[in-house]
């Protein structure tokens, strides 16, 4: 269940849990992996499939051992109802960004094909601005926002992390995405 | 309706200090005095402990019932010292009323917020219609699977409001099945292992008393002939045959029990969790040996150590699986290497012109009966207890060995006595550990527990004060306490007969009279101010290199005791 491997034995990988949505729960997972020392690089929260259930997708980084206990120290809270590694061959995953970009002059026609090439949306525009609304892998959310970054004014960033999915066991894909 | 609910979860004993946010459910149990015994502590802390050696000595939930703030954060020395025992709790707090919950009301603190890294669950009661399955839920989990406090907030407009009485009967947690039967693979494996092995060694842990298996474990190691050892919180393990007993390993281990992990073959670890205090270093730690590893927790299996042979269960479960194996085995060359190493280097210490703790750890272990519940403190006190002492019964030695929390013994020692009334219960505390809860006498006399008490006053917080010794160079950095107190003289103010003994020839009769005592007392014991918990293992150190013997550095007698050595 390793992911892209980062340096050493460290990893990153993405889990997912579904936890019952009652008050302080999300405190309790993230008291979790702060008090073990767990180094979260993102989480994100919201409602599954079942009502009164949440799913949270975490990406930890960390070496296997590491990730061992995360999972069987996520399933000792008692309201963790179930904790699945995903698999970072056969997975679909997705984080949205919202990104508001200063607009003094000409680069407009570059803004639109850049958001194009990428399939984002502009979402909201003024004369000072745009909003551009951007959904992919990662990597693909950092491309978009890097190659803007270098030749416009990024004035606000807000991402939402990511979530993932495995996917369906016969499913074709080709690596990742 | 609390109480109603207490009632079907059978308690029929309480700890704790009542208090403003919490005065209604107090006010509720003048109705109950008949069905539910209550006891007063002086800090909630000790309360607490009490509630904790309750639990300890008679496997039964201990009960804990205080106010909001103040008294919920005194509770949480003593809860977070439970948790890292694996004991079971229910701690009851007062809270604000729900309307009042986040605007730093009188006496408001978020409780379960500051308790939720040292429980096992937590949960902040919104509703009276909830209630009854919150306590059924919150005994439930502090009891099955690996044991551990659950703490239940309650707000004052809960407490007061009435509902319908409807208690669950039956409980279940979807996301909460422990494992309890071992996978019979893993079983296979490890028995194979076990007939395959030269120089096989069981380490009993805490586990083993938690469950109430020590007998299972016993007729294991009796059954295959395997010498045994234990952590410190496995002692009250008994083989029939002595010959297999090897002591306690680790940081103050035997040398002898020490030597058997570094050349054992293969370790059946039952209940144990590996701490860096018995592992030293861990890269060194049993280099030639398969690890087998029965524990209840799955996290706790390749958390420290690898692992072999992984097996996830209930002790009781396994063990019974375990002895369904017949084969024949003969460990006895082995046994007699151990034997050899154990002739060589027993444990031991000097007599002397002053005290030696160690003597009077090992006459009150010859003087007081085989079932007697020994509470200790935390530091030297503890460790010689564990390594002079001599348990034949499970459940016998209480002391707080995860946290190591100073202060334990006293009420802990009074909480196991109100579980037990019919064992003596003998706590021996350091001259330190024995203030940070001293109050508590004032309880042992308010209900004339007949509690024993052995305070080894060395003037010193002395485990410091020997690693000051040994490794800062002898610079004694807030460690002598050359003003302690007479302590006879303040429990006789309590109500409490008490002796004050300073000479080695006194310490017979004095233990004597204390072994047959029925009322409670305590002996003040000027020890060796010297002396040096031995063999040693320094932290992160090897376990087959341990330090065996130390100088008595005498300057300090005269530093603080004022007059000279010898």
């Amino acid at each position: 269940m390793s992911d892209r491997q980062i340096f050493g034995g460290e990893h990153e990988h993405t889990v997912s849990v579904l936890v019952y949505n009652k008050p302080g729960v999300l405190r309790k997972i993230a008291g979790l992996f702060s008090r073990r020392g767990f180094n979260i690089s993102s989480i994100t929260v919201g409602d599954g499939k079942d009502p009164g259930l949440s799913r949270l997708t975490i990406v930890v980084t960390g070496d296997d051992k590491v990730i061992e206990q995360i999972q069987k120290q996520l399933y000792k809270v008692v309201e963790v109802v179930k904790v699945s590694p995903i698999d970072p061959k056969h997975r679909v995953e997705r984080e949205m960004a919202l990104v508001k970009v200063r607009l003094d002059g000409g680069e407009k026609i570059e803004l639109l094909q850049l958001v194009e090439i990428f399939r984002g949306k502009i979402i909201d525009v003024s004369n000072e601005g745009v909003i551009v609304e951007i959904t992919g892998a990662t990597s693909k959310v950092e491309a978009f926002i890097k190659l803007l970054a270098s030749s416009h004014k990024i004035v606000e960033i807000a991402r939402t992390g990511k979530v993932a999915m495995n996917r369906w066991e016969s499913s074709y894909n080709e690596e990742g995405s | 309706m609390l109480f109603e609910a207490l009632l079907h979860e059978k308690v029929d004993t309480i700890f704790g200090i009542p208090g403003g946010a919490i005065i209604n459910v107090y006010d509720e149990l003048c109705d109950y005095q008949d069905r539910i015994r209550f006891f007063l502590f002086r800090h909630e802390q000790g309360a607490t402990h009490a509630a904790d050696g309750y639990a300890r000595s008679t496997g039964k939930p201990g009960v804990v019932l205080v106010t909001s703030g103040p008294g919920a954060t005194n509770t949480v020395t003593a809860i977070a010292t439970a948790y890292m025992d694996s004991v079971p709790l229910v701690v009851i707090t007062g809270q604000v009323p729900t309307s009042m919950i986040g605007t730093d009301a009188f006496q408001e603190a978020d409780v379960t917020g500051i308790t939720m890294p040292i429980t096992k669950h937590n949960h902040l009661v919104t509703s009276i219609e909830e209630l009854p399955r919150v306590i059924k839920e919150a005994f439930h989990l502090a009891t099955t699977g690996r044991p551990g406090p659950v703490l239940i907030d309650l707000p004052k407009d809960v407490q007061i409001a009435e509902g319908e009485f409807n208690y669950p009967n039956d409980i279940d947690i979807p996301s909460y099945r422990p494992t309890t039967r071992g996978h019979p693979k893993q079983i296979k494996k490890a028995m194979e292992l076990l007939k395959n092995s030269k120089k096989p060694l069981v380490i009993v842990g805490g586990g083993a008393n938690l469950s109430g298996t020590m007998d299972l474990v016993n007729a294991f190691i009796d059954k295959f002939g395997i010498p045994v050892v234990h952590t410190l919180m496995g002692h009250g393990v008994n083989p029939r045959d002595e010959r297999l007993y090897f002591g306690g390993i680790g940081m103050h281990g035997t040398v002898y029990g020490n030597y058997a992990v570094t050349h054992s073959d293969l370790l059946i670890a039952l209940g144990v969790r590996f701490s860096d205090r018995i592992l030293g270093n861990p890269k060194k730690f049993a280099p030639g040996a398969r690890i087998v590893h029965v524990d209840i927790d799955p996290a706790e299996i390749g958390k420290n150590v690898r692992v072999d042979v992984p097996i996830v269960g209930d002790l009781k479960s396994v063990l019974k699986e375990f002895l369904n194996f017949d084969f024949e085995t003969d460990f006895s060359e082995w046994v007699k290497e151990l034997q050899g190493v154990k002739e060589r280097f027993p444990l031991g210490y000097r007599k002397g012109k002053y005290i030696k703790p160690q003597y009077v750890v090992e006459k009150a272990s010859e003087l007081f009966p085989d079932d007697t519940i020994v509470v200790a403190d935390v530091g030297q006190n503890q460790m010689w207890v564990a390594q002079f002492y001599r348990f034949k019964h499970p459940r016998s030695f209480l002391c707080s060995g995860g946290l190591g929390t100073m202060g334990f013994a006293l009420p802990a020692g009074i909480g196991a006595k109100i579980g037990n009334p019919n064992r003596e219960v003998l706590v021996i505390a350091g001259d330190g550990g024995f203030q940070m809860n001293i109050q508590e006498l004032m309880t042992i006399n308010r209900y004339k527990l007949p509690v024993k008490v052995i305070i080894l006053d060395n003037n010193a917080l002395g485990m410091v004060r020997q690693w000051q010794q040994l490794f800062f160079k002898c610079r004694y950095s807030a460690t002598l306490l050359d003003d302690n107190p007479d302590f006879a003289g303040i429990a006789k103010v309590v109500g409490i007969n008490a002796r004050r003994v300073e000479k080695p020839e006194e310490v017979d009769a004095a233990l004597e009279e204390l072994a047959n005592s029925k009322s409670p007392m305590l002996l003040h014991v000027l020890v060796d101010p010297r002396e040096n918990v031995l063999p040693m293992v320094p932290s992160g150190g090897n376990l087959a290199e341990p330090l065996t013997d130390a100088p008595l550095d005498s300057g300090i007698v005269e530093k603080i005791r004022g007059g000279s050595d010898e």
